[in-house]
This record gives structure tokens, sequence and C-alpha cells, in this order.
């Protein structure tokens, strides 16, 4: 019981000091995970993160299950997730009641009209990272072409498109012969 | 019953959501358009306060959606109910995938079939959110209403553009202010936004 506060503990401190998730949470997991704990040497983490990565879902999150169930099977793995999930809930939750307070406020409003262009702007960088990764030879490019034209045009889950192209990489990989 | 909803939608977003917090962003979209729940201009504010607070953006997201979502349901206790909710959507379909490749792990790391969906799943996120960000673009750098009466010129947010570009210089040109944190551009933004009356 001691130790599966000490994860939910643990990793609420991960969620609270980790902005925007993903990368930035690495050195915060390796200082807290590798050296004040023990949990876990840098290799496993390392191995974890990778994990957490290619499984569907919050990166942050699925590390944190995986430390957590390492430690402490089920239990362990549960208290990981809500610890992560914590701060968020805690502090999103008291910032929407503010903003919902204020929203009304036409210099509220005003703010709210420029960072949505930077909203803009971010989700660009972010596609442009992610494109250099993702898109690495034609049939990925027709991938991405497809799936955001098909997307922005039909009215089709993301459900869809994401079953379609997992298929698609399994079949494109099996005809194009044995380089995977 | 809008929490089971909530929940089930969450459910999905987590368990198809591939490459961490953006790829949440279309399914909110989605959802958006679906349920009516929040418009447009509310995500992409949230996005904004998902991306300069504490925690993983996606779970922020499914938050800050929840809370809105319960919100108008019964006000603050239904709003806390409806983020607990969401967030717990979006989480469970992790801890069960994850609690299964931890059972199979090596076998999972090296399967072949694994790493060509991720060939597929990888270009396939990346244009879901561009999708995303198209949208989010359409709605703040254009006015579609003035565009169809045929004011070409005046369908465009031409503060919002500028803003953009300066942005857009000072998060990929400029070496010294590349590697700030977004929240020091979303803090500039408001700023402008409030200056220039772009609300």
């Amino acid at each position: 019981m001691k130790l599966l506060l000490q994860v939910f503990l643990t990793f609420a401190k991960v969620g609270v000091m980790t902005f925007g998730g993903g990368y930035a949470m690495l050195p915060i997991l390796q200082r807290e995970i590798v050296d004040n704990n023990g949990w876990a040497t840098e290799e496993e983490l390392m191995d974890y993160f990778a994990i957490g990565q290619c499984t569907p879902g919050v990166i942050a999150v699925n590390t944190a299950t995986f430390i957590g169930q390492k430690l402490k099977g089920t239990w362990g793995a549960i208290f990981a997730t809500l610890g992560v999930v914590f701060p968020s809930l805690v502090i999103i939750s008291l910032l929407a009641g503010v903003i919902e307070a204020f929203s009304h406020l036409v210099w509220v409003q005003n703010a709210f009209g420029g960072i949505r262009v930077c909203v803009c702007i971010l989700i660009a960088n972010a596609v442009v990272k992610l494109f250099k990764k993702a898109v690495v030879d034609i049939p990925t490019m027709i991938i991405f072409l497809a799936v955001a034209l098909g997307s922005i045009f039909l009215s089709i889950s993301p459900v869809i498109f994401v079953l379609l192209a997992a298929g698609a990489g399994i079949i494109l990989k099996a005809i194009g012969g044995k380089k995977a | 019953m809008i929490y089971l909803q909530l929940f089930w939608e969450f459910f999905k977003t987590g368990l198809f959501a591939v490459g961490g917090g953006m790829a949440t962003i279309p399914f909110l979209y989605d959802l958006s358009d679906k349920t009516g729940w929040f418009s447009h201009n509310d995500l992409a504010n949230m996005i904004a306060v998902g991306e300069s607070t504490p925690g993983p953006i996606g779970v922020n997201m499914a938050t800050y959606v929840g809370f809105v979502t319960g919100m108008q349901d019964a006000g603050i206790p239904t709003a806390i109910l409806g983020a607990v909710v969401a967030t717990l959507g979006l989480v469970t379909p992790c801890l069960i995938i994850i609690l299964i490749i931890a059972a199979i792990l090596k076998s999972f790391r090296n399967n072949k079939y694994v790493n060509n969906a991720f060939y597929g799943l990888r270009p396939a996120s990346t244009g879901l959110i561009a999708a995303a960000g198209i949208t989010v673009v359409a709605a703040n750098l254009f006015f579609s209403d003035v565009w169809s009466r045929g004011n070409f010129l005046g369908a465009f947010n031409w503060k919002g553009i500028a803003l953009a570009a300066v942005l857009w210089v000072l998060t990929n040109v400029v070496k010294k202010t590349k590697k700030w944190h977004p929240i020091v551009f979303i803090g500039i933004s408001a700023l402008v936004g409030i200056v220039f009356q772009m609300g």
C-alpha cells in the first residue's frame, strides 16, 4: 500500500512537471524514476518510453502505466495512471471554471482571438515535425495526402482512417518485400 | 446520459489516437461536429490552455472537454464529473493495452506486423492532424461568411495573418526564440490580441 501511494505521488509529480507531454517528460522521468527511486534502469526507461510511443493513446500515460505495472502489477499500473492524470484534472478544472466565468469580457475574447492564431502555428509546427518522421517514401506520402484530404472533405470518423492506415501499412510492407 | 457517451467517445480517442497529444485533436473536432457540445472556437481555446498548463496535452484536452460538456448539464459539480469521466475514458484503453503488452513485451516490440502497421499509421495520424490544423486556420485567419459574399480581400483576417507570420518566423527561423516554450508564444499572442482587438 505504501508503495502504491508512492507510485501515485511520484507520477502526480511527473504530471505536474510535464509541460506539453511527450518528449518533455523524458528528463523528468529519468530524474524521478531512475535517479530518485531506482524503479528502473536508464535502458528500461527508454524501452518503456519507446513502447509508450508505439502504442495508441497518450505517450505520457502509456509510459507511466508501464512503469507502474513493472513495479506492482495491475494495481501499480492503475495508481501510476491515476497519478499522472491527477494534476491535469485539478488544474484544468480550476482554470476552466475561471475562464468560463470571465469569457464574456471583451478583452478576454480579444486575448483568445490572438491565442487561436498562435494555436494555428503550434499545430502547423507539430505537423511539420511529425511529417518529417512519418512521410519517408511515396506510399507514406499517398497515405498522408489521402487521409488529410479525406478528413477535410468527407465526414468520416478518424477511427476509420486509423484502421485503414494500419491495414495499408501491413499490406504495403507485405507487397514491398522484406525490407521491414 | 451524456456521461456514458463522454466516456465512450474518449475511450475511442484513447484507443485510436496514435502519436501523442496532438493526435487527439482530430477526434475532438469530430466530436464537436457530431454532438455540438462545444464549438470549433472553444476547441482552439482549449488547445491553447492545454498547451500552457502542466500535464500531458491529451489528458488536459480530455479534462477540459469533459468539464465544458458537464458544465452545460448542471453547473460546476457535473462539470467536475464530466472532467473525471472524460479523462478516465481516455486513459482506460491505455491501461488495458499496456497491461496486455507488458505480458507479451518481447514479442510485441519485434513483431513485424506491429511495425508494419505503424508504417501506415504514422502518416495517417499526421494527415489527420494536418486536416484539423487546416480547420483551425480556416476558422481563424479567414472569414468564410465575408468570402461567400464576394468580398475577397475582406475575407482575410489580416491582423491574424500578420501575427501568424511573425509567430512562424519566431518558432522556425530565429535561433534565439525557436527553443522557447509554447506558453511564451501563447502569452505574447494573448497580449497582441488584446492590443489589436482580435476577438
